[in-house]
């Protein structure tokens, strides 16, 4: 072959790149079903990409097995349909290999909780500067209706007809107890919210792991539409903001304080006293635990950023120790290969 | 013995051509070690050699048991050898437990050193002997030399600040030292490792010391030995020298493929025996750019691995048996993605756990089949420790051509035995070739080249080239998803006839000896040295014996249909119940006959010797030799 090659150092375009939303739709047709919350987070992702001001070969779409996972066939960056449950194992490959790229991946409450769980705990804690995007519907809809690890007890599927007899995962719980340095949680139908959230997880560094509540209109649907609703949703849900009250309603005028350590809610509160103030960039992460514990119809769904702490990355901790390990000691493979004990046969 | 009578003795020097010694002892006694040491002492000298490590899985078996025996085999010569040594001449045992597990073994009339002290009620009953055999009589077709071990290094040791548990665990460097100075080898090597080694520990470097020189002076002083051997250096190509294992050579040789290249290895794995070594050697290198990533499972580490090949690097993973069970969605990924990716397979004992530090050839059917769909890898496998490197380096030259999944499969045998290597000059290193997509070309992810139908590697970061791959099934046109008939039809077998076309990019099989004859034994992997070695000593005997010895198993060498035709007979020796025999009755038609051993033990010579008479009709049947160790436990 005589093609001209490039070296892996190379690869990287200096210059920034203006891109606008229709840059990142690609040739491919979409084939999710009409009505499927998907839509909504795809062109939210695709209006806010070039707010990056990256350039698009530098961007990849890592995905598994599911309905979401068709996700990266339909941006025009880099992209790897993978296997199911293992997107993430891929994405930390290629980003420890690679960590001047953005790498996201998009995963379902199936692919990324339950047949690929173990990974998704394991990239969590590694902090892979990873964008980790899992599309919770709470069912699985592309082998046509089964339960998945989100559905909530006793619920009737094609594989539990006399209903679910297992308690749900909630994502945002298991990501703070992996130790994730970002989690948060957004809305399909909030497209302003979904894509301010999809913003911020891309400016954290380490694993941001962002939940999407997106419905599966022909299997499971309005799971979600009790709180997510436009007219409710200032009623049922609570938006938190760093640094702010937690207040929610209309008027803003209700509010959530603790008592001992759960969480509880004042109606009509007076002023702010007593009331939460919501903190996203506390080492411990007991208040986000209390939070994540607020289930509609008790309590407003929160949704926002739960957990933003700074911490190094695996991936630039690995690179930190090779680059280290280069400086100390040069690389001479022929001083490698006579090393130890040797002796000369004349 | 009695020290009032300790007098420096005359001794008698005996050359040898070839001498096989095994050290035996509880998992803890530090056998390892102690072969270890005289291996490197010996490699120095200037001998051939190969080792055979052989411990058990369990880390520390309940101390004096039978299951608890490690023992590590070396056999060095004054010329050419390839295997560690059907039977010891020497064993030295370290308790009743290693005597019992070992002596089987020992040749009629060898040397048979025991620690004395070692002989005691307690760890009799431990190895189940009704009475004491170094008084019953039971050994007396051996020469039975008990010397007290324990007790004479604790004299040594008298005076330092060890604990008595401390001076116990050095008795095998007085047994090293007692070997070493009846091979007539100098202490020099293991005095340097033993320093750099304990720098940090001066009290007990000073301990082992003293321990070494105390076995080697009793040597010299007693008169229990009255022959001192000789086995003077092998006649090998000049050269620089080192000392090296399967595992050491195949770490090595990756990351001569990455120099060779310029591109960076990743190397993804999860630890397991007996692979885990590979990832020790490489993690230390990490100024050569490897980044190595200790994965959470099986699956993570193959998964990881794809996508650092996505990224355009160097990507390894590696394991054993059950971690290729595990990888075997994910492989299968990397064969419909096509990209470049080197599995190490380093096989043990199976089905499932199997036993995990024997060694066993029988994951080749499932590197050849073991995933859905036709789903065809290249396969190489290195025959000796030292050849190793040089596969490692030809996987990746294969890998990056061809845009392909290669499987290098080596086994415990290979990994963990060593042998005297002369160490390549960087010009001798062959070049290893990679391309990334041209970025002014007519890019389409699986528009192939034409020779050899490899797809383009384009790799994020390429302006211009931003595409989609995936398990799904693409069109070959365009890389789209396809479900189209046609289309799958021609992308199954374009995948399949690129890891055929490797075939023409290969040596040829070479065959050792005539290349027609009565019998013709065909091996692959670890087998290499016994099966040479039988062929060559049956041709000795004047019979019609040749040997040949496969690297690459899929595709398989042009020629080795032409090379089966030579022979009325062909015999194919494995360590597993036949799977490279259905592989060449399946393509070739040819009636070959398995030699299966399934033990966890490596071919003796003799036991293919033994085969080779009963196929030309010299002798009746052959059965194997089990020994003692089949009535473990009894």
């Amino acid at each position: 072959m005589t093609t001209p090659t490039v070296s892996a150092g190379e690869l990287l375009n200096g210059d920034l790149p203006v891109l606008s939303r229709k840059d990142f739709v690609s040739d491919q047709e979409v084939r999710w079903c009409p009505g499927c919350g998907d839509y909504s987070i795809l062109a939210q992702m695709q209006k806010m990409l070039p707010e990056l001001k990256i350039p698009r070969e530098n961007i990849v779409f890592i995905s598994g097995i599911g309905c979401s996972s068709r996700f990266p066939y339909y941006v025009e960056t880099y992209g790897f349909h993978s296997i199911h449950g293992r997107a993430l194992t891929l994405a930390t490959g290629l980003k420890t290999a690679r960590p001047e790229l953005t790498v996201f991946v998009v995963t379902g409450d199936g692919d990324g909780l339950s047949i690929g769980g173990n990974h998704l705990l394991h990239a969590m804690r590694r902090n892979v500067d990873l964008n980790v995007i899992l599309f919770n519907n709470r069912i699985y809809g592309l082998t046509k209706g089964q339960f998945s690890p989100t559905s909530e007890l006793g619920k009737v599927t094609k594989s539990s007809p006399y209903g679910t007899v297992e308690s749900p995962l909630n994502p945002i719980r298991v990501a703070l107890a992996a130790g994730a340095t970002f989690v948060a949680r957004s809305v399909d139908r909030d497209t302003k919210h979904l894509e301010e959230t999809l913003y911020k997880a891309t400016q954290h560094r380490g694993t941001s792991f962002v939940e999407v509540y997106q419905n599966c209109n022909i299997f499971n649907d309005g799971a979600f539409a009790a709180f997510t609703d436009r007219e409710v949703r200032q009623d049922r849900m609570i938006y938190l903001e760093d640094g702010k009250t937690l207040r929610f309603g209309s008027e803003r005028q209700h509010g959530i304080r603790l008592d001992g350590f759960t969480a509880q809610v004042v109606e009509n509160a007076q002023g702010d006293d007593g009331l939460l103030v919501h903190q996203t960039n506390s080492e411990n992460p007991t208040l986000a635990n209390i939070l994540v514990g607020m289930d509609y119809p008790a309590f407003p769904v929160p949704v926002g950023i739960f957990r933003a702490v700074d911490k190094p990355s695996y991936d630039e901790l690995v690179q930190h120790q090779v680059d280290d390990a280069r400086a100390r000691h040069e690389p001479r493979f022929e001083e490698l290969l006579n090393s130890g004990e040797t002796w000369e046969v004349s | 013995m009695t020290t009032e009578t300790r007098l420096p003795a005359e001794h008698l020097v005996q050359e040898l051509d070839r001498v096989t010694i095994r050290f035996a002892g509880d998992s803890g006694d530090g056998m390892q070690l102690t072969g270890t040491q005289f291996t490197k002492t010996t490699a120095v000298f200037g001998n051939d050699l190969a080792t055979l490590p052989d411990y058990p899985a369990e880390i520390r078996a309940p101390t004096g048991s039978l299951p608890g025996v490690s023992g590590f085999q070396l056999s060095f010569s004054s010329s050419d050898i390839r295997t560690p040594g059907d039977q010891p001449d020497v064993l030295v045992a370290m308790n009743p437990a290693a005597l019992k597990t070992n002596v089987g073994d020992l040749r009629a009339g060898g040397l048979l050193i025991v620690d004395k002290d070692e002989f005691n009620a307690t760890n009799l009953k431990k190895a189940a002997y009704a009475s004491n055999p170094l008084e019953d009589g039971s050994l007396a077709k051996f020469q039975l030399v008990p010397i007290e071990i324990t007790r004479q290094n604790e004299l040594a040791l008298e005076g330092t600040s060890l604990s008595s548990k401390d001076k116990f665990r050095s008795r095998n460097f007085y047994a090293l030292g007692l070997i070493l100075w009846l091979y007539d080898r100098s202490m020099d090597t293991t005095v340097r490792w033993a320093t750099e080694q304990f720098k940090r520990r001066p009290e007990v470097l000073d301990a082992n010391l003293k321990a070494l020189r105390a076995g080697y002076n009793f040597g010299e002083t007693t008169e229990l030995f009255r022959v001192r051997y000789e086995v003077p250096a092998a006649h090998v190509a000049p050269g620089k020298y080192r000392h090296i294992s399967g595992n050491e050579a195949t770490a090595l040789g990756f990351i001569a493929a990455s120099v060779q290249s310029g591109l960076p290895l990743f190397y993804g794995s999860y630890p397991i025996t007996p692979a885990s070594d590979v990832l020790h050697e490489l993690s230390k290198h990490k100024n050569f750019g490897i980044k190595t990533f200790q994965a959470e499972d099986e699956i993570a580490a193959i998964g990881a691995a794809i996508g650092a090949a996505y990224g355009g690097h160097l990507a390894l993973t590696g394991t054993s048996g059950p971690g290729l069970a595990l990888k075997s969605e994910a492989l299968n990924l990397a064969v419909m993605t096509e990209l470049p990716l080197v599995v190490i397979d380093v096989q043990r004992a199976g089905p499932s756990t199997g036993m995990p530090t024997k060694t066993e050839q029988s994951d080749l059917l499932q590197a050849m089949f073991g995933r859905n769909g036709d789903s065809s890898v290249a396969i190489v496998a290195p025959a000796t420790p030292s050849e190793c490197f040089f596969m490692a380096i030809e996987a990746f030259r294969i890998a990056l051509k061809y845009m392909v999944p290669v499987i290098f499969m080596s086994d415990g045998y290979l990994g963990n035995g060593s042998e005297p290597w002369r160490i390549p000059l960087m010009s001798e290193l062959p070049k290893v070739e990679y391309h990334y997509a041209p970025l002014n070309g007519d890019f389409s992810p699986y528009k192939r080249d034409p020779e050899t139908l490899a797809r383009p590697w384009a790799v994020p970061g390429q302006k211009g080239l931003e595409h989609r791959i995936g398990g799904i099934e693409k069109s070959g046109a365009t890389g789209d998803i396809s479900y189209d008939p046609r289309n799958h039809h021609e992308m199954t077998l374009a995948r399949a006839e690129r890891v055929a076309r490797i075939a023409r990019d290969i040596p040829d099989l070479e065959i050792t000896g005539p290349s027609s004859g009565n019998l013709l034994l065909l091996g692959w992997g670890g087998t290499y040295g016994a099966i040479t070695s039988a062929a060559e000593a049956a041709r000795k005997r004047g019979l019609s014996v040749s040997s040949a010895h496969l690297r690459y198993l899929n595709p398989f060498p042009s020629n080795l249909g032409a090379v089966l035709s030579g022979f009325k007979k062909v015999m194919i020796p494995e360590l597993n119940t036949g799977q490279l025999s259905l592989l060449i009755r399946g393509r070739f038609l040819v009636d070959a006959v398995g030699f299966n051993k399934i033990s966890g033990q490596p071919f003796k010579i003799a036991e293919i010797e033994g085969k080779i008479d009963e196929l030309l009709g010299l002798a009746g049947p052959y059965t194997f030799d089990f020994g003692q160790s089949a009535s473990l436990g009894g």
